[in-house]
């Protein structure tokens, strides 16, 4: 996975003459798509965060640098509901582990350089990885990441400082059904991943993990349990390659 | 001020868990179950926020309602093979339609 060739032995012939390669064109339509679809919904982090008694400020400072969604909404959820600093912190650091998984795979798919690293982890999160993972060519893989990223980080701030400072005026953002499209916009990102037997293995079981320890565990848990599937599935092969992509 | 200090403590804990990820060295991600189990993270990791964000409360109980029916939509329209932002555009009009009328 590491090391790939700096020039691609492209088996596509119809290669465009601008130096683009097929594939591009989807990969940009698709990072930008999942960037605004995402970047929308930075409006609730910043009405969420005002309204549970946090400063423009501090709601930026939260989508700026924390920059992750579950672990924002987490923050000033536990804020809003009068629980005190320390378990916001504790509750959004819960949430914000799986980043770090993500970290591991993109790490290694992109093949990131040394210096990048520390600027890669920051746009580590779960539509970056998404978008990453469910390309082929490891330049298309590069390209979603970054974009989705970065496209993410630019429209999540600027939505965060909207709906901070403009929160109360426009309501609540689920009436426009905005929840629904974060929702949906992980299900198509994960839709093409959803190949072969392993895969769809690691898919049941983590849905079954998540559905039944969420009642009886803290909000942030059941997301990190269904850790388990990936190690139910992964870890008993001996002889197979990973690679899940079976003949058709 | 304890608020500052929460913020930024909060900020800094996750940048330090994004970095983990990029730190573990080569040799530990070339063990074989490593390598066989980390591509399937995501996969499993992103599985477990869907069926939060689409069908559970805030205190894990399961729920059917304008999110399931939007990302139903959703799911609906990705087997048809329709593009992405049709989908995420469907989904929240649906949504927003159970909504307005429930």
């Amino acid at each position: 996975m590491t090391g790939e060739p700096t020039h691609h032995t492209d088996p596509d012939p119809a290669r465009h003459a601008a130096g683009r390669i097929p594939g591009d064109t989807a990969v940009i339509r698709k990072s930008l798509g999942v960037a605004v679809a995402t970047g929308l919904y930075g409006v609730t982090a910043g009405a969420l965060a005002v309204a549970a008694g946090l400063s423009v400020l501090q709601a930026m400072a939260l989508s700026l640098l924390l920059f992750s969604g579950g672990s924002q909404f987490a923050f000033f959820g536990v804020i809003g509901a009068g629980g005190s600093p320390v378990a916001a912190v504790a509750s959004s650091t819960l949430l914000g582990v799986r980043n770090g998984f993500y970290g591991l795979q993109v790490s290694q798919l992109l093949d990131v350089h040394r210096w990048a690293r520390p600027v890669a982890a920051h746009f580590t999160i779960d539509e970056s990885t998404a978008v990453a993972i469910t390309q082929v060519k490891p330049r298309q893989q590069r390209i979603g990441f970054w974009l989705t990223g970065i496209g993410i980080f630019v429209i999540w701030n600027l939505m965060t400082l909207l709906g901070a400072v403009a929160g109360e005026a426009m309501g609540d953002p689920r009436t426009y059904g905005l929840d629904a499209a974060a929702a949906a916009a992980f299900v198509g990102l994960l839709w093409p991943r959803l190949r072969g037997r392993d895969p769809l293995a690691v898919a049941a079981l983590a849905v079954i993990i998540t559905v039944v320890t969420a009642p009886l565990v803290p909000a942030g848990v059941p997301v990190l349990a269904a850790v388990l599937a990936a190690l139910l599935v992964g870890l008993p092969r001996r002889r197979t390659s990973p690679e899940e992509v079976a003949a058709p | 001020m304890t608020m500052w200090l929460a913020v930024l403590a909060a900020c800094a804990l996750a940048y330090a868990l994004k970095l983990a990820g990029y730190l573990v060295p080569q040799h530990v991600l070339d063990i074989p179950w490593v390598h066989r189990v980390t591509p399937l993270l995501p996969v499993a990791l992103l599985s477990a926020l869907i069926v939060t964000q689409a069908v559970l409360t805030d205190e894990g109980r399961l729920v059917v309602d304008a999110r399931a029916a939007g990302v139903g939509v959703a799911v609906l329209l990705l087997i048809l093979r329709a593009p992405f932002l049709v989908v995420v555009a469907a989904a929240a009009v649906t949504a927003a339609l159970v909504r307005a009328l429930v």
